[in-house]
């Protein structure tokens, strides 16, 4: 009972059905991976979608394509790549007990996953004026194939805002908590920071799809 | 700087600089080999992201297993989607 009490005390605290604090850190961080795998298979049934859409009338998808904005695009991804640096330095900063680094890199992080989320409206903000949201009545869009590929590209890029979203709101959670930055296994902090990457990842892949697809 | 900060910040390097080459390729044009060139750069561009930002490269096993299996199961639905479409007209014509 009191080296029970002893353990709870410290800042790895130790939760059944667990031994010790190594194999409980391993299964915290399997059970992310695990999650996150899901993750890459909800999204790799839109890749497959756009692949399918890409095979069947190639002209039309690369038509469809160059329509987007690209440079917006390869902001964005900029902006997320950098974002996912300063997460990864913010885990670093956690496990060499730079706890205050840490808070401030995950700011950081946040403000650019905002700046994101900007960047994301603009673009929709644009794609409402040159009427190239389908359903709607101010709509013009060439065919069914670009129909299909303009539904294709605000489900994703909307799904994949949503988990912008949502990481942004981890982050957050992440740079107010002392506790997670003191730890210095980094547990909280770092299943975190593995969200926020495959969000990254994802994007990774969505820009290829759907911005690069353009004929040349 | 710490070896560990020094590392993250040559991977960041490496990604920006491999998303300035696919959207140059793009503006370039390759043909018919831009959709390998750009999906070749986003793999080594997760790659990067999973090994270093996410830190698989300390993994054991399991772990590195449950990074990966998605997107093996990933390419075996796009490989199967891909057969499909690709070999349908070959059996229409037969």
């Amino acid at each position: 009972m009191a080296h029970e009490e002893e353990t709870a005390t410290t800042e790895n605290r130790l939760h059944g059905p667990f031994h010790d604090t190594a194999r409980q850190h391993e299964a915290d961080r399997l059970g992310m991976l695990v999650f996150l795998a899901s993750e890459v298979m909800l999204f790799g049934g839109l890749l497959g979608g756009a692949l399918a859409i890409r095979l069947l009338h190639p002209v039309d998808y690369g038509r469809a394509a160059a329509q987007l904005h690209l440079w917006l695009g390869g902001l964005n991804t900029a902006i997320l790549l950098t974002s996912s640096l300063l997460v990864a330095l913010a885990v670093e900063a956690v496990r060499s007990g730079q706890a205050r680094l840490a808070a401030w890199q995950l700011r950081g992080a946040m403000l650019l996953g905002i700046a994101f989320l900007a960047v994301k409206g603009l673009e929709y903000t644009l794609e409402y004026r040159d009427g190239l949201v389908p359903g709607l009545a101010g709509a013009h869009l060439e065919s069914l194939v670009h129909a299909l590929f303009m539904n294709l590209y605000f489900a994703a890029t909307g799904l994949h805002a949503l988990h912008v979203i949502g990481g942004l709101a981890l982050l957050g959670f992440a740079a107010a908590s002392r506790l997670a930055q003191a730890d210095r296994n980094a547990v909280v902090v770092g299943n975190i920071a593995l969200y926020w990457h495959l969000v990254d990842v994802v994007w990774i892949f969505l820009y290829p799809t759907l911005y690069l697809a353009r004929p040349s | 700087m710490t070896r560990a900060t020094g590392r993250l910040l040559i991977v960041w390097a490496a990604l920006m600089a491999l998303l300035s080459l696919t959207i140059a390729a793009t503006l370039l044009g390759l043909g018919p080999a831009a959709p390998f060139v750009s999906y070749g750069i986003a793999l080594t561009k997760a790659g990067l992201i999973l090994w270093f930002f996410m830190d698989l490269r300390k993994d054991r096993g399991t772990e590195r297993l449950a990074g990966f299996s998605a997107f093996a199961w990933a390419a075996i639905l796009f490989v199967f989607l891909a057969a499909d479409y690709l070999t349908r007209s070959t059996f229409a014509s037969s």
